[in-house]
């Protein structure tokens, strides 16, 4: 339909010199256009928070922001696997709540030790994700409505799981340490920085051998926005949370997760096949693609970090009980990414919207939980923000394809 | 019946040797309806076949027959004259068929690069249980292939399928299939979907795959297309072979007489526009 496909030559024509914001932008990569959208929703959710109460960026309360999004983040990272794939898990909630109570009997009144309760937990992530894989690939079952299923069996096995009383106390073990262990204010800054030099390191070697193939880079602008922008804002959160408590483990085993998962979604065949069958499976298939084998592994994947975040979640409320992983936990957990730009239909989206987004509700939350919002306006204002997201996604989207 | 296939020439004129792949006797049927009997084909290196017939004379049969997807009922295929087994995809791929089908395949979530690369990308090593890309050669390869096929409307390999025009996507699906260093390439109305500049630009590509010494068989209901590349346009009529013509020394009106099998009774005065 478009006719004027201009000649500009096939080589990389992207190898511009000269700065100017758009080009910086432009030169960053897959999903980092719609990350610096989400920070730039973050900076005016901050601000407004801010202004209504000048405890909302103190020290101590973004601390707190930490710790009450770790559990959520990760549950997303699997859910933003899933929807990579196109499908979707409604079952993460209910078997973060399920793996938790299942660590917490395992250890409390069956006296295991702690540390195998934990890996019996993710090992029962697994399995449920595996059955689902299995029911949604050999039965061709859409994901919707086995996980829909799973929503309520899984709920209700964990209230056969935690019997009469309905409730399991954690005490102080490395269940709960996993959540109230803060790093040595040295150690923060030497994981903040060495992080940043790595990512530095990764980024310029990435650029130094493309020019050593003779490829275009992008400005160097773009890739200098893209370092200064990560070093200040890793910079800014050790400075932060060193003014409280310090770095906290959960927030660091948090990012080691996205670090592993965008590794393994962006560098490896196996990440590059997930975003293939997400696509176009039918493409993926004719090119060889073991399609089941990518679904079965990302289900599996998928329910396992639901069970991590459930650990995390159950870590921090020193507690297991009826409530764990229902309510509002499931769609938290799914709304995140897609606020941060993952889309709901397969094939686009990055591992790291999973923080953001539960930054994002994350903050909604706790700011109104400062001003003593009730839930009632709570859930209409993260609702809208939801909708507003999704909406403003969908409308950029048009107008790429259009003008591509 | 067989008056008209005094027309057809004898098998592989234009190189002088033996043809790349010729087919004999194949024939296909779906339960009660035949949709190739006893079809002779062949196509040789650095030659353009044109297929054309009206809907449902057995072209896309043909073309499956050879690509392994819906092997034939009957028929014996031979490969630089020596028999060969078209079973499966597999078989046809490892002789070296390629098949760029009519929908293209294509993920439009995934740039250019992973495109072409998908289920065959380039490895920069294997830590334990993750096979990690190479990206920067994925790329190097990519825009040589594309550069040397003449594919020059490209802003950059790193465009998402989604963004680009029908005439790109279908060049990247062609590149695709070359990938594999095929000797004979099979497109399945390449021209379909285009407009008129963009087919100008793929029977150019198509053009260069035959100067590269590939054999091409080309699928097209539009026969001005297909005067303009193939050197060899062959009619099939009713799941039968009708004609072969050498593009040169044959017209429109033939062609078309021959689709319709208006030149079996006694020449029609006019022919149908298709």
């Amino acid at each position: 339909m478009s006719e004027p496909d201009t000649t500009i030559g096939t080589a990389p024509a992207e190898t511009v010199e000269g700065f100017s914001v758009r080009r910086a932008l432009s030169a960053l990569g897959r999903g980092d256009l719609a990350s610096v959208r989400v920070l730039l929703g973050i900076a005016v959710i901050w601000t407004i928070f801010q202004i209504a109460n000048d405890r909302f960026l103190s020290a101590v309360n973004l601390s707190n922001l930490t710790l009450q999004i770790a559990a959520i983040a990760t549950i997303s990272i699997g859910v933003v696997l899933v929807l990579l794939l196109g499908e979707i898990d409604l079952s993460v909630g209910a078997v973060s709540g399920l793996a938790a109570g299942a660590m917490a009997v395992l250890s409390v009144q069956q006296g295991w030790p702690p540390a195998l309760a934990i890996v019996a937990a993710l090992g029962v992530g697994a399995a449920i994700g595996l059955f689902n894989g299995f029911i949604v690939t050999q039965f061709g079952v859409p994901s919707f409505v086995v996980t829909l299923a799973g929503l309520l069996a899984w709920q209700g096995a964990l209230l056969w799981v935690l019997g009469d009383t309905g409730s399991v106390n954690l005490p102080p073990s490395i269940i709960t340490d996993l959540t109230s262990t803060f790093f040595d204010p040295a150690i923060g800054w030497a994981l903040g920085i060495g992080g940043v030099v790595i990512f530095a390191g990764v980024e310029i070697h990435a650029r130094r051998r493309r020019q050593a193939a003779g490829l275009g880079v992008s400005a160097i602008a773009g890739t200098a926005l893209k370092l200064g922008l990560v070093a200040a804002a890793v910079i800014a959160a050790v400075a932060i949370l060193n003014a409280d408590r310090g770095v906290p483990l959960a927030g660091l085993i948090v990012v080691a997760l996205l670090v592993l998962f965008t590794f393994i979604t962006e560098r490896t065949r196996y990440g590059r096949h997930i975003f293939a069958v997400g696509g176009n499976v039918e493409a993926a298939r004719r090119a060889g693609i073991n399609v089941t084998r990518i679904k079965l592994s990302v289900f599996t994947m998928a329910s396992m970090l639901a069970a991590a975040g459930g650990i995390l979640a159950a870590s921090r409320l020193l507690a297991v009980n009826q409530q764990s992983g229902s309510g509002d936990v499931l769609l938290l957990a799914i709304a995140g990414p897609v606020i941060a730009g993952t889309s709901l239909f397969g094939g686009r989206g990055y591992i790291w919207s999973a923080l953001l987004g539960a930054v994002v509700i994350g903050s909604i939350s706790n700011g109104m939980d400062l001003l003593a919002l009730d839930s009632d306006v709570k859930f209409m204002i993260t609702g809208a923000v939801l909708l507003g997201a999704v909406t403003i996604d969908a409308v950029t989207r048009r107008r790429r394809e259009q003008s591509g | 019946m067989d008056q008209s296939q005094s027309t057809a020439q004898p098998s592989g004129t234009d190189s002088g040797s033996q043809p790349l792949l010729a087919l004999k006797g194949f024939t296909k049927s779906f339960g009660p309806v035949a949709a190739l009997t006893d079809v002779d084909f062949d196509v040789s290196r650095g030659e353009v076949v044109a297929l054309v017939g009206d809907n449902g004379a057995g072209k896309s049969t043909l073309i499956k027959a050879v690509s392994g997807a819906q092997p034939p009922d009957s028929g014996d295929a031979t490969w630089d004259g020596r028999p060969a087994r078209l079973r499966t995809p597999h078989d046809a791929t490892s002789l070296g068929i390629a098949t760029v089908y009519q929908d293209l395949a294509l993920a439009e979530n995934l740039d250019v690069v992973a495109n072409l690369f998908l289920g065959q990308e380039e490895i920069a090593g294997t830590i334990p249980g993750v096979t990690v890309l190479d990206e920067t050669a994925m790329e190097k390869k990519a825009v040589e292939l594309l550069s040397s096929l003449g594919v020059t409307t490209l802003r950059s390999v790193r465009t998402e399928v989604a963004m680009l025009s029908g005439g790109q996507r279908q060049a990247v699906a062609i590149a695709r299939s070359l990938l594999g260093d095929p000797e004979l390439v099979m497109l399945d109305e390449p021209t379909a979907a285009l407009g008129i500049v963009q087919t100008a630009q793929i029977l150019k590509l198509i053009k260069r795959l035959r100067d590269r010494g590939l054999g091409v068989i080309v699928i097209s209901h539009n026969l001005a297309n297909v005067f303009e590349v193939a050197d060899r346009i062959v009619v099939l009529r009713l799941g039968r072979l009708a004609a072969t013509f050498e593009a040169e020394d044959t017209s429109r009106e033939r062609i078309v007489a021959s689709i319709t099998g208006a030149d079996e009774q006694e020449r029609a005065t006019e022919d149908t526009q298709l």
